[in-house]
């Protein structure tokens, strides 16, 4: 099945699933992306993985994401990219919600994979899983009292004293 | 075939020398001892690690020094060579292998990262290891080249070399590792 039209089975699938204007498709290159509300995307993942035409049984990777120029409902994102081993087909979910509101249901009881993944997020962009067994910095320092993959901070380390703006041409 | 080759293993410190006996002061004997069988512990964590091991091995042959024993264990070694990038995640570890040393004990800084973050001004990297640590030789390099490396290792042998039996009692000392929050 090519891209496009794997893209669009599983569109349509969604649509009859949970109505129109659920999710919008996009091909990034070769990969169906999906761009999903926040409120439906436990449910849409639990289908896309428990549907018998669909069945994406691995969640390959899932990740954060801050774009400080953008809209700020849409400032602060989530992708998650399944993969069904029995057609070898992927898909990548994308989700987005304002910096106000980082809470996101844990994947983890569709897939124990999610678990480490979720904390990176948290760690590092200070996403809330709810439900997650032990949500806490799996990366960085446990006093570290930031997420530091956030734009909104230097990423120069903030404890030199040595660096003078002059020798930088700054 | 040339007998008698001389052979200078170590040189021998001054001091008034008769038939059948030889006068110096302790601490140049003690000295040359610990100079010349120096335990390191290697606390390799990234490319740097790469040349200490050229830095071990035959072409280099840091055994030619006295320091063939690695000590991977903390409790018997002398001196801590720190060779490559330390996260800040990592920083309480290497402390805490520093602490558990025993006196005498000399620090190696080996490379860039070790000396002061490097290139990773990042906000997951110790900015130099001497933030938590008291370092006595910082090799510069990115890496080093083993030269380098034993050249570093050479001023840390001058360092035991000449240090004072009474240093590690000294209330110098104590202050030193009074301002890393040690003892």
């Amino acid at each position: 099945m090519i891209v496009s039209e794997l893209g669009q089975y599983i569109q349509d699938k969604i649509v009859a699933k949970f109505g129109e204007g659920t999710s919008k498709l996009e091909i990034h290159y070769d990969f169906p992306v999906l761009i999903v509300s926040k409120s439906l995307v436990y449910d849409l993942l639990d289908f896309l993985k428990n549907d018998e035409s669909l069945a994406f049984n691995y969640l390959t990777t899932m990740c954060g994401a801050h774009y400080p120029n953008a809209h700020t409902e849409m400032e602060f994102g989530l992708m998650y990219q399944l993969h069904n081993f029995e057609n070898n087909n992927r898909v990548r979910i994308k989700v987005f919600m304002p910096k106000s509101d980082l809470n996101m249901k844990s994947m983890t009881p569709l897939w124990p994979a999610a678990n480490w993944m979720e904390r990176e997020a948290y760690d590092f962009y200070g996403f809330i899983f709810s439900g997650h067994p032990n949500l806490k910095r799996i990366l960085n320092m446990d006093d570290m009292n930031y997420h530091p993959m956030r734009k909104e901070y230097p990423l120069e380390d903030a404890t030199r004293h040595d660096k003078e703006d002059k020798y930088f041409g700054r | 075939m040339k007998k008698n080759i001389d052979i200078n293993a170590a040189y021998k410190p001054d001091g008034i020398e008769g038939e059948g006996y030889f006068l110096t002061t302790l601490d140049k004997v003690v000295g040359l001892g610990r100079k010349n069988s120096l335990w390191p512990l290697p606390f390799a964590t990234s490319c740097c690690g790469i040349e200490f091991m050229a830095t071990m091995a035959a072409g280099y042959d840091l055994s030619r020094f006295g320091s063939e024993r690695l000590s991977f264990s903390p409790r018997q070694a002398d001196l801590l060579m720190v060779m490559g990038t330390i996260s800040k995640k990592m920083g309480p570890i290497l402390r805490q292998v520093y602490e558990q040393m025993a006196e005498p004990k000399w620090v190696l800084s080996v490379g860039a990262c070790a000396c002061s973050g490097g290139i990773f001004d990042s906000y997951s990297v110790l900015q130099g290891i001497d933030r938590v640590i008291p370092v006595d030789v910082y090799v510069p390099g990115c890496p080093p080249r083993p030269e380098q490396i034993i050249e570093g290792f050479m001023k840390i042998q001058h360092l035991v070399e000449t240090e004072s039996l009474r240093r590690r009692e000294s209330e110098e000392y104590k202050k030193l590792l009074g301002t890393y929050g040690i003892q």
